[in-house]
């Protein structure tokens, strides 16, 4: 009776196959438009983490090269507590910004200052707002980019690096049109943000492009999953207690087994 | 069958009234169950251990969960952000729906093989196909109330392949929607049945099992017990095996949940929904994509059908043909094992669906052999000429050839042919042509004879 052996064999090549096939579908489906290399993160792998100083530099980043024209709607200030920030930088990093709020006792809406319970507020009062400023393409929110495109954090890094300051030749720009080798089809309505020495690091770090687009990735892959070390350290231990279990059943199971036959 | 002992006075008691405990007794701790069942018998029972992980974390995201179309994204965020351990509910949830699918399609083509789906099985089977179209519409339904972009488009297109019926399709649609378009009316009844299907789903898998125990398990030998030689009782020999299978399941289902949990899922998903912004390619969850290649694998009329309802009959065809299947398969031998030839065109079919699916998340009309540049160079060429025929006065489209090359639609229509060539052709004529292999004469005889049993 091998045949049923032979053929188990071959069910389970071919849903590896399939599943392969699944992960091949998947990846192809995702790419389309622009071109984007890979690079190391701290944060890829299954022991990976958030590298603490470049999340630092990231939001001095993104706060000084980004938030005039992106929100981060679903990051409030305290949230930086998880990831090394004291009560008191963050309470000093909220205060900075001003917040609506309202309406008083009165009935007025008011403006005061940031707290760290608040969220990062958005530049733009709402969406025709920010097109108005921004001829005519929105800013998309950025909480959630890294996770909103195909391999996001190569992604956006290869985007922030990816601009010429001339389009090839025989390429015709758009009015208001930057070329980028990331973006799809090539032209992106948001200027180049990110400029050698355009912000100064508190820790001394040489602010090159590549520099600050890698730091304010890890940023902002942070913000689209701020939840993935704790997600990684309960994975391991899930998945160690689940083999150990597997183990045990499977000697259990043998031996009450033992007697069929 | 003996009743059970009850050494408990309270339970005899109550048993005395309403003999739930001897029931459960004969169903799950007695019932005879052969004896050399392999480990694809496992996906059955991992198949209601999904549906009760998906009920249980579906219950409890419903607590925080917001079924409105301007708040429906964000709620799922902050189940993701805010609420404690809501992001393992989540990715249980959404990363379950997968491996629900996986086990399922496991356990089908599990019935496919073995032959399970024939006498005395056809209900049992049917009931199956029921549960499997159930969950199709659940899970289709769940992929919406998140409101992300291929939510919204997902279920845009889905809906409207409703308007292909003839006369009433548009009104039906518009019913659907309970408006012009996918919004918010939409969205609250997705919800509605999202959480209801599944307790319909439950009814049915009772009604799958008690159908199941009333001539017991199929077996990978697909002949029947013949008495107790040939059987164990389901406790403790297949509770346990359950259980090991069901831990070493749930390793694979941790893997994505911690490391890779939206491996499965799409990127657009985490764009909120736009009405007005379509996104380049829009794809199922990859589960339907057998299907999607075959909606999408018709591209011309045939007479007075359109395309569009000549795909839909052909998706909805391609999961009722199995209502019939016990009648297609006309070979009397239930197993593969003991069918040569036939074993071959299910590997066959196997990879058939894989392709199907591999196709479905194309765009149909990418070449699928040539490269892009060879193909928009032979484009060019052909505007270009076209262009100078017709300032030359000519019929432009008549003097230049159309450059041709082969896409994935064209795949997609060879592997659906082929899916149905299976069914409907290849089933009745192999059952009555093929040469099968003796039968064993009993499920206890080789093992008797010192062969090696198949599973255990
Ligand atoms: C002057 C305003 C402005 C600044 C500053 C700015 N952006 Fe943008 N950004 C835009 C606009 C406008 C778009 C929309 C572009 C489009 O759709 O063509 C955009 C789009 C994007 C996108 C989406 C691209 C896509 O794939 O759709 C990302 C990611 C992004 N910006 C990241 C950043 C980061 C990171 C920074 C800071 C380093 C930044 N932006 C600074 C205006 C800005
Ligand atoms: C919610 C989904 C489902 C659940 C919970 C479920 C549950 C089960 C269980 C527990 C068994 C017994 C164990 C086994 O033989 O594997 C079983 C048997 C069976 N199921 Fe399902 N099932 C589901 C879906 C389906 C579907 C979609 C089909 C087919 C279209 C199907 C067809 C069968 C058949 C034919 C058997 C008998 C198998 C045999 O003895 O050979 N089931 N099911």
């Amino acid at each position: 009776m091998n045949g049923d052996g032979v053929m188990t064999r071959r069910i389970v090549t071919g849903l590896a196959a399939a599943i392969l096939g699944l992960g091949i579908a998947t990846a192809a489906q995702a790419s389309g438009g622009g071109t984007v290399g890979e690079r190391h993160w701290s944060f890829q792998g299954i022991f990976g983490t958030y590298d603490r100083a470049a999340l630092r530099r990231g939001l001095q980043v993104f706060q000084g090269s980004c938030a005039s024209c992106h929100g981060l709607k679903y990051i409030a200030f305290r949230n930086l507590q998880d990831v090394g920030f004291t009560e008191g930088e963050v309470k000093a990093i909220a205060v900075d910004y001003t917040i609506a709020d309202g309406p008083d006792d009165a009935g007025d809406m008011f403006e005061r200052d940031g707290k760290p319970s608040d969220r990062f507020p958005s530049p733009f009062a709402n969406e025709n707002a920010a097109r108005a400023s921004n001829g005519g393409a929105l800013p998309p929110d950025l909480s959630l980019i890294v996770k909103a495109r195909a391999d996001g954090a190569n992604y956006l890094y290869g985007l922030l690096t990816g601009y010429h300051d001339e389009a090839p030749k025989g390429v015709e720009l758009m009015e208001g049109m930057y070329y980028n080798d990331a973006f799809s089809g090539n032209q992106i309505a948001m200027p180049p943000p990110l400029f050698a020495d355009g912000v100064d690091y508190e820790d001394g770090t040489e602010a090159t492009v590549e520099q600050m687009a890698a730091d304010v990735t890890t940023f902002l892959a942070w913000a689209a999953s701020p939840e993935m070390e704790t997600r990684k350290r309960l994975g391991i231990k899930v998945i160690l207690f689940l083999l150990v279990l597997s183990g045990l059943l499977y000697a259990v199971k043998r031996k009450v087994w033992a007697d069929v036959h | 069958m003996a009743a059970p002992t009850m050494n408990n006075r309270m339970i005899k008691w109550f048993d005395d009234r309403l003999p739930i405990f001897t029931f459960m007794h004969h169903e799950l701790h007695e019932y005879p169950t052969p004896k050399n069942l392999s480990y694809w018998w496992n996906f059955g029972s991992l198949a209601g251990i999904m549906l009760v992980v998906m009920i249980v974390t579906g219950i409890v995201l419903a607590m925080h969960y917001t079924a409105d179309a301007n708040l429906a994204f964000g709620s799922v965020e902050r189940i993701m952000r805010d609420v404690n351990y809501g992001w393992l509910l989540r990715y249980i949830h959404s990363n379950g729906g997968s491996m629900f699918f996986i086990v399922v399609y496991i356990h089908v083509f599990r019935g496919l093989y073995y032959g399970s789906y024939k006498s005395p099985r056809e209900v049992l089977w049917w009931l199956g196909i029921i549960i499997l179209l159930l969950m199709m519409a659940t899970a289709f339904m769940g992929y919406v109330l998140p409101w992300g972009q291929m939510s919204f488009w997902g279920a845009t297109v889905i809906t409207n392949l409703f308007s292909a019926i003839p006369l009433v399709g548009d009104s039906i649609v518009t019913w659907l929607w309970g408006g012009f378009s996918v919004d918010d009316p939409t969205l609250n009844r997705f919800f509605s049945l999202h959480y209801l299907l599944p307790f319909v789903i439950v009814g049915v898998v009772v009604l799958h099992l008690w159908a199941l125990h009333v001539h017991g398990s199929n077996n990978p030998k697909g002949i029947d017990m013949k008495g107790p030689q040939d059987s164990i009782p389901f406790h403790p020999y297949y509770t346990v095996k359950d259980l090991f299978g069901a831990a070493l399941f749930f390793v694979v289902y941790a893997v994505f949940i911690f490391f890779f949990p939206d491996y499965l899922g799409h990127p657009d998903n985490y764009i909120p929904a736009n009405p007005l912004v379509t996104p380049a390619h829009i794809v199922p969850e990859w589960y339907f994509l057998p299907f999607y290649a075959v909606l999408r694998a018709f591209d011309f009329d045939i007479w007075f059908m359109p395309a569009k309802l000549l795909g839909v009959i052909a998706m909805f065809a391609s999961i009722l043909v199995l209502f019939v299947l016990p009648w297609l398969d006309t070979s009397r031998v239930r197993s593969g094992t003991f069918r040569p030839v036939f074993k071959w065109f299910f590997i066959i079919l196997i990879i058939d669906c894989v392709v199907l699916g591999y196709v479905g998340a194309k765009a149909p009309n990418d070449p699928l052999i040539a490269s892009q540049e060879s193909v928009q160079a032979a484009n060019d060429e052909y505007n270009a000429c076209v262009a100078k025929a017709d300032a030359a006065g000519k019929n432009g489209e008549e003097e230049c050839d159309k450059p041709f090359f082969v896409q994935y639609v064209h795949l997609g229509q060879l592997t659906t042919a082929y899916y149905f060539f299976h069914f409907l052709l290849l089933l009745p004529i192999l059952g009555r042509t093929e040469r099968t292999l003796p039968l064993p004469t009993s499920i206890s005889e080789p093992v008797t004879k010192g062969g090696a049993g198949a599973g255990q």
